[in-house]
Protein backbone atom coordinates (compact mmCIF):
# COMPACT_ATOMS: atom_id res chain seq x y z
CA UNK A 1 0.00 0.00 0.00
CA UNK A 2 1.04 3.50 -0.59
CA UNK A 3 2.21 5.56 2.00
CA UNK A 4 -0.22 8.02 2.28
CA UNK A 5 0.08 11.75 3.33
CA UNK A 6 -1.83 14.56 4.85
CA UNK A 7 -2.14 17.67 6.25
CA UNK A 8 -2.86 17.10 9.33
CA UNK A 9 -4.33 20.06 12.13
CA UNK A 10 -4.30 18.82 15.78
CA UNK A 11 -5.58 21.13 17.49
CA UNK A 12 -4.95 22.76 20.94
CA UNK A 13 -6.26 19.71 23.17
CA UNK A 14 -3.67 16.92 21.36
CA UNK A 15 -1.03 18.58 22.39
CA UNK A 16 1.29 17.00 24.59
CA UNK A 17 -0.20 17.58 28.73
CA UNK A 18 -3.68 18.65 27.39
CA UNK A 19 -6.91 16.86 27.71
CA UNK A 20 -6.87 15.08 24.33
CA UNK A 21 -3.36 13.69 24.16
CA UNK A 22 -4.51 10.78 24.47
CA UNK A 23 -5.85 10.32 21.39
CA UNK A 24 -3.27 11.91 19.96
CA UNK A 25 -1.00 9.45 20.88
CA UNK A 26 -3.52 6.62 19.84
CA UNK A 27 -3.92 7.99 16.76
CA UNK A 28 -0.16 8.64 15.95
CA UNK A 29 0.24 4.63 16.79
CA UNK A 30 -2.87 3.88 14.24
CA UNK A 31 -1.12 6.38 11.63
CA UNK A 32 1.84 4.21 12.24
CA UNK A 33 0.09 0.87 11.29
CA UNK A 34 -1.76 2.08 8.33
CA UNK A 35 1.26 3.64 6.71
CA UNK A 36 -0.45 7.45 6.75
CA UNK A 37 1.91 9.99 7.10
CA UNK A 38 0.33 12.89 8.91
CA UNK A 39 2.48 16.43 8.48
CA UNK A 40 1.25 19.07 11.21
CA UNK A 41 0.70 22.28 9.62
CA UNK A 42 3.39 24.08 10.41
CA UNK A 43 2.60 26.72 13.40
CA UNK A 44 -0.87 26.09 13.37
CA UNK A 45 -3.43 28.27 15.48
CA UNK A 46 -6.46 27.58 17.50
CA UNK A 47 -9.47 27.52 16.04
CA UNK A 48 -12.09 28.92 18.22
CA UNK A 49 -14.10 25.66 18.67
CA UNK A 50 -17.55 26.25 18.90
CA UNK A 51 -16.83 28.73 21.63
CA UNK A 52 -15.07 31.70 20.52
CA UNK A 53 -17.93 33.45 19.47
CA UNK A 54 -18.67 35.82 23.18
CA UNK A 55 -15.46 37.72 21.99
CA UNK A 56 -15.07 36.61 18.45
CA UNK A 57 -16.91 37.74 15.69
CA UNK A 58 -17.43 36.53 12.48
CA UNK A 59 -14.74 38.04 10.46
CA UNK A 60 -11.76 37.49 13.31
CA UNK A 61 -13.11 33.89 13.99
CA UNK A 62 -12.89 32.68 10.64
CA UNK A 63 -9.76 34.49 10.05
CA UNK A 64 -8.28 31.69 12.68
CA UNK A 65 -9.10 29.01 10.71
CA UNK A 66 -7.86 31.18 7.40
CA UNK A 67 -4.20 31.43 8.70
CA UNK A 68 -4.36 27.15 9.64
CA UNK A 69 -5.59 26.82 5.62
CA UNK A 70 -2.90 29.59 4.58
CA UNK A 71 -0.27 27.58 6.48
CA UNK A 72 -1.21 24.39 4.67
CA UNK A 73 -1.46 25.21 1.26
CA UNK A 74 1.83 27.03 1.49
CA UNK A 75 3.77 24.39 3.33
CA UNK A 76 1.79 21.76 2.85
CA UNK A 77 1.22 22.13 -0.74
CA UNK A 78 -1.60 19.55 -2.44
CA UNK A 79 -2.30 17.35 0.79
CA UNK A 80 -5.90 17.42 2.31
CA UNK A 81 -6.17 19.06 5.72
CA UNK A 82 -7.26 16.01 8.21
CA UNK A 83 -8.33 17.02 11.58
CA UNK A 84 -9.47 14.48 14.77
CA UNK A 85 -11.17 16.76 16.52
CA UNK A 86 -15.12 17.03 15.83
CA UNK A 87 -14.46 20.66 16.69
CA UNK A 88 -11.71 21.69 15.13
CA UNK A 89 -12.76 19.85 12.00
CA UNK A 90 -15.78 21.52 11.87
CA UNK A 91 -14.18 24.96 12.29
CA UNK A 92 -12.05 24.87 9.75
CA UNK A 93 -14.38 22.80 6.74
CA UNK A 94 -17.46 25.37 8.23
CA UNK A 95 -15.00 28.62 7.57
CA UNK A 96 -13.77 27.27 4.19
CA UNK A 97 -17.27 26.88 3.26
CA UNK A 98 -18.41 30.40 4.08
CA UNK A 99 -15.27 32.08 2.21
CA UNK A 100 -16.38 29.79 -0.70
CA UNK A 101 -20.11 31.26 -0.74
CA UNK A 102 -18.46 35.30 0.66
CA UNK A 103 -16.62 37.08 -1.41
CA UNK A 104 -16.60 39.63 0.77
CA UNK A 105 -15.65 37.91 3.54
CA UNK A 106 -12.62 35.95 1.89
CA UNK A 107 -11.28 39.47 0.66
CA UNK A 108 -11.26 40.80 4.20
CA UNK A 109 -9.83 37.93 5.65
CA UNK A 110 -6.76 37.83 2.93
CA UNK A 111 -6.53 41.70 3.45
CA UNK A 112 -5.79 40.46 7.55
CA UNK A 113 -3.78 37.55 6.32
CA UNK A 114 -1.77 40.09 4.44
CA UNK A 115 -0.55 41.72 7.83
CA UNK A 116 1.88 38.51 8.28
CA UNK A 117 2.57 37.71 4.46
CA UNK A 118 0.04 34.81 4.04
CA UNK A 119 -2.42 34.15 1.50
CA UNK A 120 -5.76 32.10 1.82
CA UNK A 121 -6.52 30.24 -1.69
CA UNK A 122 -8.88 27.98 -0.40
CA UNK A 123 -8.48 25.18 -2.46
CA UNK A 124 -7.93 22.66 0.05
CA UNK A 125 -10.66 20.10 1.27
CA UNK A 126 -10.97 19.89 4.79
CA UNK A 127 -11.57 16.36 6.39
CA UNK A 128 -11.74 14.20 9.27
CA UNK A 129 -10.54 11.30 9.80
CA UNK A 130 -12.70 9.13 10.10
CA UNK A 131 -13.48 10.29 6.81
CA UNK A 132 -9.81 8.82 5.95
CA UNK A 133 -10.24 5.52 7.92
CA UNK A 134 -13.47 5.04 5.55
CA UNK A 135 -13.08 6.83 2.24
CA UNK A 136 -9.46 6.30 1.26
CA UNK A 137 -8.70 3.27 3.62
CA UNK A 138 -11.91 0.92 4.30
CA UNK A 139 -13.15 -1.53 6.50
CA UNK A 140 -11.78 -4.43 4.59
CA UNK A 141 -7.83 -2.64 5.01
CA UNK A 142 -8.51 -2.28 8.43
CA UNK A 143 -10.01 -5.51 8.88
CA UNK A 144 -6.93 -7.36 7.02
CA UNK A 145 -4.48 -5.58 9.67
CA UNK A 146 -6.57 -7.05 12.81
CA UNK A 147 -4.06 -9.48 14.63
CA UNK A 148 -5.86 -9.42 18.23
CA UNK A 149 -9.84 -9.68 17.39
CA UNK A 150 -11.63 -7.79 20.39
CA UNK A 151 -13.70 -10.92 20.96
CA UNK A 152 -16.40 -11.01 23.84
CA UNK A 153 -16.30 -6.93 23.99
CA UNK A 154 -19.44 -5.08 24.20
CA UNK A 155 -18.92 -1.69 22.69
CA UNK A 156 -21.57 1.64 22.57
CA UNK A 157 -20.78 3.37 19.49
CA UNK A 158 -21.24 7.16 20.71
CA UNK A 159 -20.77 9.08 17.84
CA UNK A 160 -22.09 12.37 19.75
CA UNK A 161 -22.75 15.91 17.90
CA UNK A 162 -20.40 17.66 15.86
CA UNK A 163 -18.19 14.59 14.11
CA UNK A 164 -21.79 13.76 12.73
CA UNK A 165 -23.92 17.21 11.78
CA UNK A 166 -23.93 18.86 9.84
CA UNK A 167 -21.16 17.45 7.93
CA UNK A 168 -20.99 13.91 9.05
CA UNK A 169 -19.73 10.93 6.99
CA UNK A 170 -21.20 10.71 3.23
CA UNK A 171 -23.62 8.36 2.83
CA UNK A 172 -24.47 8.09 6.59
CA UNK A 173 -27.53 9.32 8.16
CA UNK A 174 -27.65 12.49 10.92
CA UNK A 175 -29.90 10.29 13.31
CA UNK A 176 -29.00 7.11 12.99
CA UNK A 177 -25.11 7.02 12.06
CA UNK A 178 -23.68 3.87 11.54
CA UNK A 179 -19.98 3.70 10.97
CA UNK A 180 -19.07 3.46 14.78
CA UNK A 181 -20.51 0.28 14.56
CA UNK A 182 -19.13 -1.65 11.53
CA UNK A 183 -16.21 -0.42 12.70
CA UNK A 184 -16.41 -2.09 15.96
CA UNK A 185 -17.53 -5.26 13.92
CA UNK A 186 -14.74 -4.81 11.65
CA UNK A 187 -12.20 -5.19 14.70
CA UNK A 188 -13.95 -8.14 16.26
CA UNK A 189 -15.79 -6.57 18.96
CA UNK A 190 -19.73 -7.03 19.69
CA UNK A 191 -21.25 -3.44 18.78
CA UNK A 192 -24.23 -2.57 20.98
CA UNK A 193 -27.48 -2.62 18.70
CA UNK A 194 -29.96 0.65 18.64
CA UNK A 195 -27.60 2.10 21.34
CA UNK A 196 -30.06 5.01 21.44
CA UNK A 197 -27.82 8.05 23.56
CA UNK A 198 -25.10 7.80 19.92
CA UNK A 199 -25.93 11.07 18.51
CA UNK A 200 -27.01 12.38 22.67
CA UNK A 201 -25.55 15.86 22.90
CA UNK A 202 -22.66 15.95 25.99
CA UNK A 203 -23.11 19.38 26.71
CA UNK A 204 -20.03 20.54 24.34
CA UNK A 205 -18.07 23.52 26.38
CA UNK A 206 -21.24 24.20 28.06
CA UNK A 207 -20.13 20.95 30.26
CA UNK A 208 -17.89 23.96 31.68
CA UNK A 209 -20.46 26.74 32.19
CA UNK A 210 -23.72 24.67 32.92
CA UNK A 211 -22.22 21.34 34.37
CA UNK A 212 -25.41 20.13 36.62
CA UNK A 213 -27.47 20.66 32.77
CA UNK A 214 -24.95 18.89 30.66
CA UNK A 215 -24.33 16.20 33.56
CA UNK A 216 -28.18 15.58 33.55
CA UNK A 217 -27.19 14.67 29.62
CA UNK A 218 -23.96 12.77 29.95
CA UNK A 219 -25.79 10.65 32.80
CA UNK A 220 -28.43 9.39 29.85
CA UNK A 221 -25.42 8.56 27.49
CA UNK A 222 -23.77 6.57 30.51
CA UNK A 223 -27.40 5.05 31.77
CA UNK A 224 -28.39 3.82 28.32
CA UNK A 225 -24.71 1.80 27.71
CA UNK A 226 -24.86 0.45 30.88
CA UNK A 227 -28.75 -0.88 30.26
CA UNK A 228 -27.52 -2.42 26.93
CA UNK A 229 -24.46 -3.64 29.32
CA UNK A 230 -21.94 -2.32 27.43
CA UNK A 231 -17.89 -2.90 28.47
CA UNK A 232 -17.58 0.28 27.20
CA UNK A 233 -18.10 3.60 25.37
CA UNK A 234 -16.29 4.10 22.40
CA UNK A 235 -16.59 8.09 20.81
CA UNK A 236 -14.30 9.82 17.73
CA UNK A 237 -14.51 13.24 20.04
CA UNK A 238 -12.57 14.62 22.69
CA UNK A 239 -14.90 16.65 23.95
CA UNK A 240 -17.07 13.70 24.01
CA UNK A 241 -14.44 11.80 25.45
CA UNK A 242 -13.68 14.02 28.48
CA UNK A 243 -17.26 14.94 29.16
CA UNK A 244 -18.19 11.37 29.54
CA UNK A 245 -15.50 10.09 31.15
CA UNK A 246 -14.25 12.73 33.69
CA UNK A 247 -17.32 13.84 35.39
CA UNK A 248 -18.91 10.23 36.36
CA UNK A 249 -17.75 10.55 40.10
CA UNK A 250 -19.75 13.96 40.32
CA UNK A 251 -22.54 12.49 38.45
CA UNK A 252 -22.29 9.63 41.11
CA UNK A 253 -22.41 11.89 44.29
CA UNK A 254 -25.54 13.86 42.82
CA UNK A 255 -27.32 10.89 41.75
CA UNK A 256 -26.31 8.32 43.87
CA UNK A 257 -25.75 6.38 40.79
CA UNK A 258 -22.54 3.55 40.77
CA UNK A 259 -21.12 4.72 36.84
CA UNK A 260 -17.61 3.22 36.21
CA UNK A 261 -17.81 3.13 32.52
CA UNK A 262 -14.88 3.38 30.05
CA UNK A 263 -14.92 5.81 27.87
CA UNK A 264 -12.24 5.27 24.41
CA UNK A 265 -10.85 6.82 21.04
CA UNK A 266 -11.80 4.65 18.48
CA UNK A 267 -7.95 4.83 17.25
CA UNK A 268 -7.65 2.99 21.12
CA UNK A 269 -9.24 -0.04 20.05
CA UNK A 270 -7.98 -0.06 16.89
CA UNK A 271 -4.39 -0.42 18.46
CA UNK A 272 -5.09 -2.65 20.62
CA UNK A 273 -6.65 -5.05 17.88
CA UNK A 274 -3.89 -4.29 15.13
CA UNK A 275 -1.60 -5.52 18.22
CA UNK A 276 -0.03 -2.71 19.61
CA UNK A 277 0.46 -2.75 23.61
CA UNK A 278 -1.64 -0.67 26.17
CA UNK A 279 0.76 2.41 26.39
CA UNK A 280 1.00 2.41 22.75
CA UNK A 281 -2.96 3.18 22.60
CA UNK A 282 -2.62 5.73 25.37
CA UNK A 283 -4.56 3.26 27.73
CA UNK A 284 -2.76 4.30 30.90
CA UNK A 285 -4.03 7.97 30.07
CA UNK A 286 -7.69 6.84 30.93
CA UNK A 287 -9.22 8.60 34.26
CA UNK A 288 -11.58 4.99 34.19
CA UNK A 289 -9.35 2.59 33.41
CA UNK A 290 -10.50 0.12 30.36
CA UNK A 291 -9.84 -2.76 31.98
CA UNK A 292 -11.16 -5.61 29.39
CA UNK A 293 -9.50 -4.30 26.70
CA UNK A 294 -6.33 -3.81 28.48
CA UNK A 295 -6.42 -7.35 29.34
CA UNK A 296 -6.50 -8.11 25.35
CA UNK A 297 -3.50 -5.47 24.92
CA UNK A 298 -1.33 -7.26 27.75
CA UNK A 299 -2.18 -10.46 26.16
CA UNK B 1 -20.61 49.73 24.21
CA UNK B 2 -23.82 51.18 24.58
CA UNK B 3 -23.53 54.37 22.61
CA UNK B 4 -23.06 51.99 19.60
CA UNK B 5 -26.65 50.33 21.51
CA UNK B 6 -28.57 54.23 20.69
CA UNK B 7 -26.87 54.57 17.21
CA UNK B 8 -28.07 51.48 16.42
CA UNK B 9 -32.03 52.07 17.88
CA UNK B 10 -31.43 55.27 16.01
CA UNK B 11 -30.64 53.71 12.70
CA UNK B 12 -33.02 50.65 12.90
CA UNK B 13 -35.91 52.50 14.53
CA UNK B 14 -38.59 50.74 12.17
CA UNK B 15 -37.33 47.38 11.89
CA UNK B 16 -35.46 45.15 13.89
CA UNK B 17 -35.06 42.43 11.44
CA UNK B 18 -33.38 44.53 9.30
CA UNK B 19 -30.40 45.17 11.93
CA UNK B 20 -30.18 41.52 12.60
CA UNK B 21 -29.80 41.77 8.85
CA UNK B 22 -27.20 43.93 8.55
CA UNK B 23 -25.15 43.07 11.51
CA UNK B 24 -25.97 39.93 13.15
CA UNK B 25 -23.79 36.54 11.46
CA UNK B 26 -26.02 34.76 9.13
CA UNK B 27 -28.89 37.36 9.83
CA UNK B 28 -30.29 37.62 6.62
CA UNK B 29 -31.44 34.27 7.23
CA UNK B 30 -34.00 35.03 9.67
CA UNK B 31 -37.15 36.15 7.45
CA UNK B 32 -36.96 32.84 5.38
CA UNK B 33 -38.26 30.67 9.28
CA UNK B 34 -41.23 29.47 8.11
CA UNK B 35 -42.24 28.84 12.29
CA UNK B 36 -42.70 25.13 11.54
CA UNK B 37 -40.82 24.16 15.02
CA UNK B 38 -38.88 21.79 14.52
CA UNK B 39 -35.49 23.55 15.72
CA UNK B 40 -37.36 24.53 18.90
CA UNK B 41 -37.82 21.09 19.19
CA UNK B 42 -33.85 20.19 18.88
CA UNK B 43 -32.11 21.92 21.46
CA UNK B 44 -30.61 19.74 23.91
CA UNK B 45 -30.85 22.07 27.00
CA UNK B 46 -34.62 22.64 25.68
CA UNK B 47 -36.20 23.61 29.06
CA UNK B 48 -33.73 26.30 29.62
CA UNK B 49 -34.16 28.21 26.65
CA UNK B 50 -36.99 31.23 27.82
CA UNK B 51 -37.08 31.78 23.77
CA UNK B 52 -36.04 28.75 21.64
CA UNK B 53 -34.70 29.75 18.03
CA UNK B 54 -38.08 29.32 16.50
CA UNK B 55 -39.77 31.81 18.90
CA UNK B 56 -36.33 33.83 18.68
CA UNK B 57 -37.13 34.19 15.15
CA UNK B 58 -40.21 35.53 15.65
CA UNK B 59 -39.82 37.67 17.97
CA UNK B 60 -37.20 38.92 15.80
CA UNK B 61 -40.13 39.74 13.06
CA UNK B 62 -42.45 41.54 15.69
CA UNK B 63 -39.42 44.35 16.40
CA UNK B 64 -38.74 43.09 19.95
CA UNK B 65 -35.41 43.91 20.25
CA UNK B 66 -34.73 44.48 23.45
CA UNK B 67 -36.55 41.04 25.15
CA UNK B 68 -34.02 39.25 22.17
CA UNK B 69 -30.49 41.05 22.62
CA UNK B 70 -31.37 40.83 26.46
CA UNK B 71 -32.25 37.30 26.60
CA UNK B 72 -30.09 34.41 27.84
CA UNK B 73 -32.15 31.67 25.86
CA UNK B 74 -28.94 31.93 22.61
CA UNK B 75 -26.42 31.42 25.55
CA UNK B 76 -27.79 28.10 25.96
CA UNK B 77 -26.66 27.09 22.28
CA UNK B 78 -24.46 23.94 22.91
CA UNK B 79 -23.60 23.95 19.16
CA UNK B 80 -24.80 20.24 19.14
CA UNK B 81 -26.31 21.23 15.05
CA UNK B 82 -29.51 19.49 15.47
CA UNK B 83 -31.25 22.24 14.43
CA UNK B 84 -29.38 22.63 11.04
CA UNK B 85 -29.57 18.97 10.01
CA UNK B 86 -32.77 19.22 10.78
CA UNK B 87 -34.46 22.84 9.36
CA UNK B 88 -36.19 22.01 6.30
CA UNK B 89 -35.58 25.87 5.09
CA UNK B 90 -31.71 25.18 5.45
CA UNK B 91 -31.69 28.13 7.98
CA UNK B 92 -27.84 28.00 10.03
CA UNK B 93 -29.90 28.25 13.10
CA UNK B 94 -26.38 27.30 15.34
CA UNK B 95 -24.80 30.42 13.54
CA UNK B 96 -27.57 32.80 13.93
CA UNK B 97 -27.69 31.68 17.54
CA UNK B 98 -23.73 32.36 18.14
CA UNK B 99 -24.26 35.74 16.46
CA UNK B 100 -27.21 37.13 18.27
CA UNK B 101 -25.17 36.38 21.31
CA UNK B 102 -21.65 37.75 19.72
CA UNK B 103 -24.03 41.05 18.82
CA UNK B 104 -25.81 41.23 22.42
CA UNK B 105 -22.25 41.45 24.02
CA UNK B 106 -20.79 43.63 21.65
CA UNK B 107 -23.87 46.15 22.28
CA UNK B 108 -23.53 45.28 26.16
CA UNK B 109 -26.96 43.89 26.86
CA UNK B 110 -25.70 40.79 27.77
CA UNK B 111 -28.09 39.71 31.54
CA UNK B 112 -25.15 39.72 34.65
CA UNK B 113 -23.24 36.91 35.08
CA UNK B 114 -24.20 34.75 32.19
CA UNK B 115 -21.87 31.82 32.64
CA UNK B 116 -21.37 31.10 29.18
CA UNK B 117 -21.01 34.31 28.28
CA UNK B 118 -17.99 34.49 30.56
CA UNK B 119 -17.13 31.32 29.57
CA UNK B 120 -16.95 32.35 26.27
CA UNK B 121 -14.69 35.54 27.02
CA UNK B 122 -12.49 33.44 28.92
CA UNK B 123 -11.68 31.20 26.02
CA UNK B 124 -11.03 34.20 23.52
CA UNK B 125 -8.59 35.87 25.50
CA UNK B 126 -7.06 32.70 26.47
CA UNK B 127 -6.35 31.87 22.40
CA UNK B 128 -5.57 34.91 21.60
CA UNK B 129 -2.92 35.31 24.11
CA UNK B 130 -0.80 33.14 22.14
CA UNK B 131 -2.81 31.78 19.48
CA UNK B 132 -3.19 28.25 21.59
CA UNK B 133 -5.55 27.43 24.65
CA UNK B 134 -3.80 27.04 27.59
CA UNK B 135 -6.00 24.45 29.12
CA UNK B 136 -4.81 25.01 32.59
CA UNK B 137 -5.16 28.33 33.03
CA UNK B 138 -8.86 28.86 31.35
CA UNK B 139 -9.92 25.67 33.46
CA UNK B 140 -8.78 28.12 36.55
CA UNK B 141 -9.78 31.49 34.88
CA UNK B 142 -13.02 29.73 35.22
CA UNK B 143 -12.67 28.69 38.21
CA UNK B 144 -12.08 31.78 39.89
CA UNK B 145 -14.36 33.89 37.67
CA UNK B 146 -17.12 34.31 40.10
CA UNK B 147 -14.75 36.19 42.59
CA UNK B 148 -11.30 34.54 44.81
CA UNK B 149 -14.04 32.89 47.85
CA UNK B 150 -16.27 31.28 45.11
CA UNK B 151 -13.06 30.11 42.66
CA UNK B 152 -11.72 28.21 45.86
CA UNK B 153 -14.73 26.51 46.33
CA UNK B 154 -15.20 25.39 42.84
CA UNK B 155 -11.54 24.35 42.76
CA UNK B 156 -11.71 22.21 45.68
CA UNK B 157 -15.14 20.42 43.94
CA UNK B 158 -12.99 20.05 41.08
CA UNK B 159 -9.75 18.38 42.87
CA UNK B 160 -10.66 14.97 42.42
CA UNK B 161 -10.96 15.71 38.12
CA UNK B 162 -7.99 17.77 37.87
CA UNK B 163 -6.05 15.15 40.05
CA UNK B 164 -6.99 12.48 37.29
CA UNK B 165 -6.13 14.44 34.51
CA UNK B 166 -2.63 15.13 36.17
CA UNK B 167 -2.09 11.72 36.67
CA UNK B 168 -2.94 10.62 33.18
CA UNK B 169 -0.86 13.26 31.87
CA UNK B 170 -3.76 14.70 30.36
CA UNK B 171 -3.14 18.12 32.12
CA UNK B 172 0.10 19.61 32.79
CA UNK B 173 1.53 21.84 35.75
CA UNK B 174 4.51 23.38 33.68
CA UNK B 175 1.48 24.86 31.67
CA UNK B 176 0.66 27.83 34.07
CA UNK B 177 3.97 28.87 33.29
CA UNK B 178 4.50 29.95 29.41
CA UNK B 179 3.12 26.72 28.03
CA UNK B 180 2.47 26.24 24.09
CA UNK B 181 1.48 28.70 21.62
CA UNK B 182 2.42 29.80 18.46
CA UNK B 183 5.67 30.70 16.99
CA UNK B 184 4.68 33.26 15.30
CA UNK B 185 2.92 35.30 17.85
CA UNK B 186 3.72 38.61 16.13
CA UNK B 187 2.32 37.71 13.07
CA UNK B 188 -1.15 36.18 14.46
CA UNK B 189 -1.94 39.03 16.71
CA UNK B 190 -1.59 41.75 13.64
CA UNK B 191 -3.30 39.10 11.46
CA UNK B 192 -6.34 38.98 14.45
CA UNK B 193 -6.50 42.93 15.05
CA UNK B 194 -6.49 43.71 11.55
CA UNK B 195 -9.68 41.10 11.58
CA UNK B 196 -11.18 42.78 14.23
CA UNK B 197 -10.59 46.20 13.09
CA UNK B 198 -12.24 45.23 9.83
CA UNK B 199 -15.17 43.68 11.00
CA UNK B 200 -15.65 46.97 13.71
CA UNK B 201 -15.43 49.48 11.19
CA UNK B 202 -18.32 47.68 9.52
CA UNK B 203 -20.79 47.51 11.97
CA UNK B 204 -19.77 51.11 13.00
CA UNK B 205 -20.49 51.91 9.72
CA UNK B 206 -23.67 50.14 9.48
CA UNK B 207 -24.54 51.76 13.03
CA UNK B 208 -24.43 55.59 11.37
S1 LIG C 1 -36.67 24.52 11.88
FE1 LIG C 1 -36.12 26.18 10.48
S2 LIG C 1 -38.04 26.82 9.52
FE2 LIG C 1 -38.59 25.54 11.30
S3 LIG C 1 -38.92 27.03 12.96
FE3 LIG C 1 -36.78 26.41 13.09
S4 LIG C 1 -35.65 27.91 11.83
FE4 LIG C 1 -37.82 28.10 11.34
S1 LIG D 1 -27.06 23.98 17.78
FE1 LIG D 1 -27.87 25.32 19.35
S2 LIG D 1 -29.75 26.14 18.51
FE2 LIG D 1 -29.23 24.32 17.30
S3 LIG D 1 -30.32 22.62 18.24
FE3 LIG D 1 -28.29 22.67 19.14
S4 LIG D 1 -28.53 23.94 20.99
FE4 LIG D 1 -30.33 24.32 19.69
Amino acid sequence: MAKKEYSFYPGCSSQQGASSSNMQKSVETMCEELDVKINQIPDWNCCAASIGYGGGGELPRLTLSARNIALSEQHNTGQDIVATCAACWLATREAAERFHEDDGLMAETNQALAEAGLKLRNETPIRHMVEVLIEDIGYETIGGKVQRPLEGLKIAGYVGCQTNRPFGIAGESFENPMYLDKLVETLGADPVQNYDKKVQCCGGALAFSEPEKSQDMIKTIIESAYDSSADLIVTPCPVCQMNVEIYQDQINQRHNTKFKMPVVYYSQLMDVAFGRSAKDSALDQQVIKAGKLEEIANK
Amino acid sequence: MTELNTAMVEQYRNSFLQEVEANVEEGEWVKMCMQCGVCAGSCPLGNAWEHPPQEIFMMIRAGKREAVLSSDSMWMCTSCYNCIARCPRGLPITHIMHGLAHYAQRLGLVPKNQPTQKFAQKFWQNLNKKGRVNELKLGLSLYFMNGFGEGVKTSLKMKDIGLGMLKTKRMAVNEAFGGHGVKDLSGFQKIMKKAHELEDARIQKSGN
